[in-house]
């Protein structure tokens, strides 16, 4: 309950921060909205508690960034925003999560529909063994978002358009997403989570299987994607945190130690746990 | 000379050889003057080379005993016996090894077989002696030369490996030598063959009646396409049962069965991979066959009880062990994150298997498929019982057929002439089967590749 509170004082000093988008135009400039709230959340693989009373804001069109030491449940919470822990035998959510003021675990929700919502891009590009327009094309050809041909090669065009890769791929559309750069491999992930139209995208660790520059190209096209979608990133690196979030949540032994604007959780952070982490004393 | 004795004085000579190498070997080691390998590498090349020559001795003994006994005994019985030749030589051999090896022979025990029994008893004695001194001496002068090499710069470890390394060759050669040989033969038997039938009659003829090699003359009509057919038409039942099921069943086990299900089921289902096929022949002969012939007139279609849809049945069942098995690996290696980005976008289950899943693991699945193809066309026990050998172009599944291996039973079982065509056809009908499942086979492997460079 605490974090709640915290959040909210700072989202206050997050709109002076240097931190806001301030080409963003006015509406954007009100404080965030929360796109997805988690109250509470305590998730069990078995009899192995992962998660202790998780409490977090995901604010809407900006990026939310998840640290902390590798095995903490970074994995484990953004695999509870869109159901991905459905699928592991044995895996047990509680709590209370909420997208667009939705129950997210209200057995009437229909899972289909919120995993497409809420998109995915996994630790290791996972492109499928087919054409890299057929990869675009998956999501929208399962949820019948085109009624023609015409209008799904519009959808994919310009899904690799928002994710930087159109202009890499124009020519060769229809050879194997396999064949591409890791780098390349990934922002199809992200033009593949695109293409279904998601308010929000879960990021687990999207660099860390890339190259510098192919990083850096993808943090690069996270900024712009901000814009338009509410993200949401794990990652290992301290940097990279840095580099893209406007907000940060610290996680220790399964628990949300701290959560708040990026600059303070690695300047000033109230926790000596966070500090310790942010300055590299462990993890 | 008892081979257990042997056995266990080569085991002798061994540990002696190790044991000298090991010793000597360590005591060189001095605090100054390290060893390059350490003691158990001269201990192994001691043994090596001191067991080598003598196993030489022994396999060339192996190889040439017969044969030179052979010559012994030849030499020893009287002219006229050895002009007969033939059986009655054959036969003669026989009685004088008999004889020398003290078994006793039945009926009458001529004066001149008993003298060239006893010249064998000992020719044999003599020979064996010879043959365990000269391995012996062998032995010695290899165990005394190698000890002699042992150095403290002598690069054990390296020789060690690289003999390890001819001998695992030399093994791998034993069953490439062995199908080599096989084929040979084959090749061998059929071309003698083909000396009787020309292979356009026997490839492309379209009746098959061999007649018997007892009635002698006419020797009958050899056309291979009555049973080529009915192999395929069995083995394509049998694909048509199998493959949805053995399939499915694959898919069952490794995307939906929990691992407690998955733990039951999947060794149930080996146990049928376990059954003798003649039990399955039984299994077709007496229940399916007669079901089905029953049921048949029920809906007033003719099925024959012994019939290419009966074998091809219960060929199929026979099957799906195999079919699920090789598919469920392939299946669950497919990879994890391939399958959650899937989900991940919102895809059922059924969606992701039919668009992820079985596309990455196509592939796998069709090599599975040509495995079983050519496991089906070489399955004999269930068609000698339930396909009702009956060689004739016939499109009616429920009409008695016969398939290239039930001919080859056929015709090797009973009398046999080797030297008539009625038997020699069973080695042409082999290689035909032997090459069709080698392409099979190959192409099984060729698809694999062909898809995995496409997806990897
Ligand atoms: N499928 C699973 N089954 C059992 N335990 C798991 C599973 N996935 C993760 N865990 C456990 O949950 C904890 C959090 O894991 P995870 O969320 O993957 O951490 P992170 O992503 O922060 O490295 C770890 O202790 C891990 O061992
Ligand atoms: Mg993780």
């Amino acid at each position: 309950m605490t974090n709640i509170a915290k959040s909210e004082n700072t989202d206050m000093n997050m709109s002076s921060g240097p931190f806001v988008d301030v080409a963003n135009t006015p509406k954007q400039q009100r404080a965030p909205k929360a796109r997805v709230t988690a109250q509470n959340v305590n998730v069990f693989y078995g009899q192995k508690q992962a998660l202790f009373d998780v409490c977090v804001d995901v604010p809407d069109r900006s990026v939310i960034a998840f640290i902390g030491p590798s095995g903490c449940g970074k994995s484990t919470f953004l695999r509870c925003l869109n159901r991905m822990n459905d699928t592991i035998e044995g895996c047990r959510v509680e709590g209370d999560i909420k997208l667009d003021g939705q129950d997210v675990y209200d057995p009437k929700i229909d899972v289909v529909e919120l995993r497409a919502r809420v998109g995915m891009v996994f630790q290791k590009p996972n492109p499928f063994p087919k054409s890299i327009f057929e990869n675009v094309a998956y999501g929208p050809k399962i949820h019948g978002l085109a009624t023609n041909k015409t209008e799904l090669e519009e959808i994919v065009v310009t899904s690799l358009r928002k994710a930087s890769l159109f202009e890499e791929v124009k020519d060769r559309l229809h050879e194997p997403g396999t064949g591409l750069s890791g780098g390349q491999q990934q922002r199809l992930c992200i033009a593949r989570a695109i293409a279904v139209s998601p308010e929000v995208i879960l990021m687990d660790e999207p660099c860390s299987a890339l190259d510098p520059i192919a990083t850096a190209k993808i943090e690069e096209l996270i900024d712009e994607l901000r814009a338009n979608y509410t993200i949401a990133i794990v990652t290992h690196s301290m940097q990279q945190a840095a580099r893209v979030s406007q907000r940060t949540a610290f996680f220790h032994l399964g628990l949300l130690v701290e959560e708040g604007p990026t600059e303070t959780i690695f300047t000033a952070p109230n926790d000596k746990r966070t500090q310790d982490y942010v300055t590299g004393r462990f993890g | 000379m008892n081979s257990w004795m042997v056995a266990l004085l080569l085991l002798a000579v061994l540990s002696l050889a190790y044991q000298q190498g090991w010793s000597l070997s360590r005591r060189l080691a001095t605090p100054e003057g390290r060893l390059h390998s350490r003691p158990a590498y001269h201990g192994s090349l001691v043994a090596i080379w001191t067991i080598a020559p003598a196993l030489v001795i022994f396999g060339l003994w192996a190889l040439f005993g017969t044969s030179a006994s052979r010559a012994f005994i030849l030499a020893n019985l009287p002219a006229e016996i050895v002009d007969t030749g033939g059986a009655a030589l054959q036969s003669a051999i026989q009685r004088v090894r008999a004889i020398a090896s003290g078994f006793g022979v039945a009926g009458e025990v001529q004066p001149y077989e008993a003298a060239a029994g006893e010249a064998l008893r000992r020719f044999q004695l003599i020979a064996s002696a010879t043959v365990l001194a000269a391995a012996a001496a062998f032995a010695g002068v290899s165990l005394y030369f190698a000890r002699r090499r042992i150095a403290t710069r002598l690069r054990a470890r390296n020789e060690v490996e690289r003999l390890v390394r001819y001998l695992l060759l030399a093994c791998s050669g034993v069953a490439i030598l062995t199908t080599l040989g096989i084929v040979l033969s084959l090749v061998f038997e059929a071309a003698r063959f083909f000396t009787f039938v020309s292979p356009i009659d026997f490839f492309f003829g379209t009746v098959w009646n061999p007649r018997f090699s007892t009635t002698g003359a006419g020797s009958g009509q050899y056309g291979l396409l009555p049973l080529l057919w009915g192999t395929v038409m069995v083995a394509g039942i049998a694909m048509f049962v199998a493959l949805p099921i053995g399939l499915m069943t694959a898919i069952y086990l490794s995307q939906y069965a929990k691992p407690r299900v998955r733990s039951i089921v999947k060794p149930m289902i080996e146990i049928l991979a376990g059954i003798p096929t003649i039990v399955y022949g039984f299994f077709a002969l007496v229940t399916v066959g007669p079901a089905l012939s029953a049921f048949g007139a029920s809906i007033g279609v003719d099925i024959r009880a012994t019939s290419a849809l009966t074998a091809g049945i219960v060929m199929g069942i026979m099957i799906i062990p195999f079919i699920s098995s090789l598919s469920d690996d392939i299946l669950r290696q497919v990879p994890r994150a391939m399958i959650d980005g899937s989900i991940g976008l919102g895809a059922t289950q059924s969606e992701t298997i039919k668009r992820v899943v079985l596309p990455a693991a196509l592939p796998g699945i069709v090599g599975a498929f040509l495995l079983a193809v050519s496991r089906a066309i070489g399955e004999t026990m269930i068609v000698v019982l339930a396909a009702g050998n009956s060689p004739f172009l016939r499109a009616n599944p429920g009409e008695p057929i016969s398939t290239v291996t039930v001919t080859i039973v056929n015709q090797l079982t009973g009398d046999q002439d080797f030297a008539s065509p009625q038997s020699l056809v069973a080695f042409a009908l082999g290689l035909t089967l032997f090459v069709m499942t080698l392409f099979l086979n190959m192409a099984a492997l060729y698809i694999v590749r062909r898809f995995r460079e496409q997806y990897e």
